[in-house]
């Protein structure tokens, strides 16, 4: 298996050359976004939907237009499929586009997914003919499931939304990863760009970040860092690592080791 | 009264189109990221200008915001 820096992450019908999806939640100002995004290299970027303020004229959708990238319309907030589902036709009416991060949540204190709505969602979101990007939570079983009922990519937390504690249990997205035929996009939980490199070195094909880099002391650097550490795990997952072990094995021959008396 | 992202909205005259709310609302109804729901069903666009607004409709009228 060789993996390089530069093939592809393909969803659906779509190709990207960034694994950094950047989800656009926690920035001060919409000019913090537009240059993270810039140093992120992030080619998908996530949108909510709100009641609209008269007064105040949005112009997020502006700045995302003009740093080329395409919206990832997510459906935040939702607690029940129907709710979801409703929120994702009204992204795609206004967004145009048939994309959407699934979200049902289930428990407002850690935002984990309630899985059975997740997946009645999912199901009908397919069926409406959209490219389905679930939050899932990091149970195998459920990816299969999400994947079996049609959707274009699996995402699985590391840890629950904003709370920046990494891979609870890398074991799980390994499993996932292991058999998944769509792409696994690690979100929520990366804290900063070790944790992106280790979701890559376990096999995840992209990312999706949002707290760690709009929260960041400098969201701008940080962007950085974690598109460099998704680009570096990813080179060491194709790299192929070593196994570990427990005691030490040298590498230095002893052979021609000299004996001084 | 119809009732605009909860709260009811006299200004909103029963029988007027989804696009005659969005005018008395002063928003731009050519705006990409807008979206309308009438009694929690998608309104599309194309039917802004002949959609009718019942007396007790639920009008929601979303747009982008940062998120996820």
């Amino acid at each position: 298996m060789t993996q390089t820096a530069t093939d592809p992450l393909v969803i659906g019908t779509r190709t990207y050359k960034s694994r950094l999806l950047l989800g656009t939640g926690g920035f001060p100002r919409l000019e913090a976004l537009a240059e993270a995004i810039g140093a992120s290299g992030t080619e998908l970027v996530t949108v909510a939907l709100r009641r609209i303020d008269p007064a105040q004229r949005g112009s997020l959708v502006d700045v995302l237009d003009a740093a080329g990238v395409e919206l990832l319309p997510n459906t935040a907030g939702c607690f029940t499929a129907r709710d979801a589902v409703l929120t994702a036709k009204l992204a795609r009416e206004a967004f145009g586009t048939d994309l959407v991060k699934l979200e049902v949540i289930g428990d407002e204190r850690t935002l984990l997914p309630d899985a059975v709505e997740l997946l009645a969602a999912a199901e009908e979101l397919v069926a409406a003919g959209f490219v389905v990007l679930p939050y899932t939570t990091d149970d195998p079983v459920l990816a299969k499931r999400l994947e079996d009922v049609g959707c274009a990519a699996v995402m699985p937390l590391g840890s629950p939304i904003g709370s920046g504690m990494g891979i609870r249990n890398p074991y799980n997205i390994g499993l996932i990863v292991e058999q998944a035929k769509v792409p696994v996009v690690l979100d929520a939980g990366v804290g900063t760009a070790s944790d992106a490199a280790l979701a890559m070195e376990l096999g995840c094909d992209a990312v999706l970040c949002a707290s760690a880099i709009s929260r960041a002391q400098d969201p701008t650097a940080m962007a950085l860092a974690i598109r460099a550490g998704v680009e570096g795990g990813r080179l060491a997952r194709g790299a192929g690592r070593i196994p570990r072990r427990l005691y030490a094995e040298a590498s230095t021959p002893d052979a021609g080791l000299p004996s001084f008396g | 009264m119809i009732a605009v992202n909860g709260h009811p909205n006299g200004l909103v005259q029963p029988g007027s189109t989804v696009r005659a709310m969005l005018d008395v609302l002063g928003l731009d109804e050519a705006a990409r990221g807008v979206a309308v729901a009438v009694d929690a069903e998608v309104v599309p666009r194309a039917e802004w200008s002949t959609f009718l607004l019942a007396d007790d409709a639920h009008v929601e009228v979303l747009t982008a915001v940062q998120g996820g």
